[in-house]
């Protein structure tokens, strides 16, 4: 018997898409030739129906599985994806790819623009969340693969898989959305408009041009991150983790040294984003979730985004969460109740506020564990995929 | 009636309710609890089920073991659902704990064409001996709670449940009394004789008079 290689070594790799004909965007603008920077995990069985999409988020990347090319730290969602784990490397084919508009391989404001031999800046043109999911699909095209097993994202990542499920219903089986909405809502518009205007008054940001210059907008793209960072936490967990507590200090020092923990703590969280994002590219993804509306595209009546899916989904949500609470995954549910949809609900109990779906949640895991295999069973995807052959 | 079906590791009442139900059908379980019922009846009878239960540990538990459960409450989340989107909407045992049994009855045959309702029987005489002898609201092991923390607020007997029936316009296809346990009696719960006998009735309902 041969001796396959171990199915949980990531695969990082990138591809050149649409050299042929552009990809129209939502915009009614076009884009092409475009380069999608992916990772892989496991492997795809003889017939194609084990790959999973995970959809990362606002600031996330394909790198699931680490170590990250520029932290050296380990994968953003290796809690839940790996051998045995809750996603099962050893049974399911993991794609994930840097979205469009992305920062780290994927084309987007910071890569050359073919047309003029510079970095794209304000030039790239604004994209979706439309826009990034029909770059997947090309992506899938390109891998050979017509019909995912399930789809599965938080926070933009949920946006993503709600908006395959919508796009692309005959090319997904199953889809989790989780800690996510149909809708930005007018408060996450708000911290996003409150991000991309400190990165915007920086004067390191040059117009959005300082690739050309030579300058980084490190603290306008500082300040977004520690603002938007805020509200992936929750009130419980701040107060819990830092209270007032004082930094390396006895007394407060009537300044505005960071006195108090938390502020160093978003100093410090800010100070690591701005060396692995790029600034444009948070203001080009943090637009295509201001603009993500599942039911705009439907008349207004999101149940109509749902009518006649045969898409499986579970939905999830946390009880802590102030950016996505629950009750705006309840709207979907009972959007693709009206559908009659095929529809599991759970809000997991936590005070990890909207980050929970990054953390050690064991109902959350287990809730995902128990929809996956109930997916697979019902679409003929044998338990122990791999387990005659592993060594 | 006798159970026809596998026997699987359900409820006896649970098991009767299963056997209602034509395999491949669309099913609706209201109160699904851990979805024991859902389960079963997606392995031995390829129904396709879906489940809403109040208890987000019910459906935790439910969506772990692979079914497809929501959070939500029979009172209000019913109307979500589109006419005629199942085949059976089953109430097990729930009746008793809305806060509205009528609109909810009424929802049930509006998104399904049967609805298959078991509920424990107040006019069973265990109970009335208890009320008449110790003077007390009755506790048993099929009623198992004190006054003041049951869930159950609308408590009916078979023979309101079937008057209900009458003004709703609802047919009675399959009328099963069960003794304390969840087995079955010779007679069938519409006869005189089971709103005094029974302790829990099990009804396959219809749209419109049939008789």
């Amino acid at each position: 018997m041969n001796v396959l290689p171990a199915a949980s070594q990531p695969l990082n790799q990138s591809v050149t898409l649409c050299v042929d004909a552009p990809m129209r965007l939502d915009s009614g603008l076009e884009l092409g030739p475009l380069t999608v920077a992916y990772q892989t995990i496991g492997r795809l069985n003889a017939e194609r129906t084990n790959a999973i999409l995970i959809c990362h988020a606002l600031t996330g990347d394909q790198h699931v599985i680490g170590p990250h090319p520029v932290t050296g730290r380990p994968g953003w969602w290796e809690t839940l994806v790996g051998p045995g784990k809750t996603i099962d490397t050893d049974r399911y084919f993991i794609i994930c790819s840097n979205v469009l508009g992305g920062c780290l391989g994927t084309t987007g404001p910071k890569e050359i623009n073919p047309a003029t031999g510079k970095p794209w800046g304000l030039g790239f043109p604004v994209i979706t969340i439309g826009d990034m999911v029909r770059a997947q699909a090309l992506l899938l095209d390109h891998l050979g693969i017509e019909r995912l097993f399930c789809a599965i994202g938080g926070s933009m990542g949920a946006m993503q898989v709600l908006q395959w499920a919508v796009s692309y219903p005959e090319r997904v089986r199953a889809v989790v959305p989780i800690a996510g909405s149909w809708r930005h809502s007018a408060q996450n518009i708000a911290f996003h408009e409150v991000g991309r205007q400190a990165i915007m008054a920086d004067p390191d940001w040059n117009g959005g041009d300082y690739l050309n210059q030579g300058t980084v907008p490190r603290r306008g793209l500082a300040v977004a991150r520690m603002t938007a960072h805020i509200t992936y936490l929750s009130e419980p967990a701040l107060q819990s983790k830092f209270g007032r507590k004082l930094q390396d200090r006895a007394s407060i020092t009537y300044g505005f040294d960071a006195d108090f923990q938390v502020e160093s703590y978003l100093r410090h969280q800010g100070a690591n984003f701005v060396k692995r994002f790029d600034a444009n590219s948070y203001l080009y993804i943090t637009r295509a979730m201001d603009y993500f509306d599942l039911a705009a595209e439907h008349d207004g009546v999101l149940a109509r985004a749902f009518q006649g899916t045969k898409v499986r989904f579970c939905v999830v949500s946390f009880t802590s969460d102030w950016l996505f609470p629950t009750a705006e995954s309840r709207a979907v549910v009972r959007a693709m109740n009206a559908a009659a949809a095929d529809v599991s609900f759970v809000e997991v109990t936590t005070d990890k506020g909207h980050d929970a779906f990054l953390l050690d949640e064991p109902e959350f895991h287990d809730t995902l564990q128990g929809f996956l295999d109930g997916a697979a069973d019902m679409f003929g995807l044998p338990r122990g995929l791999f387990s005659g052959i592993r060594p | 009636m006798t159970p026809t079906g596998p026997t699987g590791a359900i409820r006896y009442d649970l098991q009767l309710i299963a056997d209602m139900v034509t395999p491949g059908a669309r099913v609706l379980d209201v109160g699904c609890g851990e979805g024991d019922l859902l389960s079963y009846l997606r392995t031995f009878k390829q129904v396709d089920g879906r489940g809403i239960e109040l208890s987000m540990a019910g459906v935790r538990a439910a969506v772990s073991q692979g079914v497809p459960v929501i959070q939500g409450d029979a009172d209000t989340d019913l109307s979500d659902y589109p006419d005629g989107a199942f085949d059976y909407a089953i109430l097990s045992q729930t009746l008793q704990a809305t806060e509205r049994p009528r609109d909810v009855l009424i929802n049930m045959l509006r998104i399904a064409d049967r609805a298959i309702v078991s509920f424990p029987n107040f006019a069973h005489w265990r109970g009335r001996l208890h009320l008449l002898v110790r003077g007390r609201m009755p506790v048993s092991e099929y009623l198992p709670y004190e006054w003041w923390e049951t869930p159950n607020i609308h408590f009916c007997t078979i023979r309101d449940f079937l008057k209900l029936c009458r003004e709703l316009d609802l047919t009675v296809e399959r009328a099963l009394a069960l003794d304390e346990r969840g087995r079955p009696e010779r007679f069938p719960a519409n006869c005189p004789i089971a709103n005094f006998m029974s302790a829990q009735a099990v009804f396959l309902l219809a749209r419109g008079s049939r008789r």
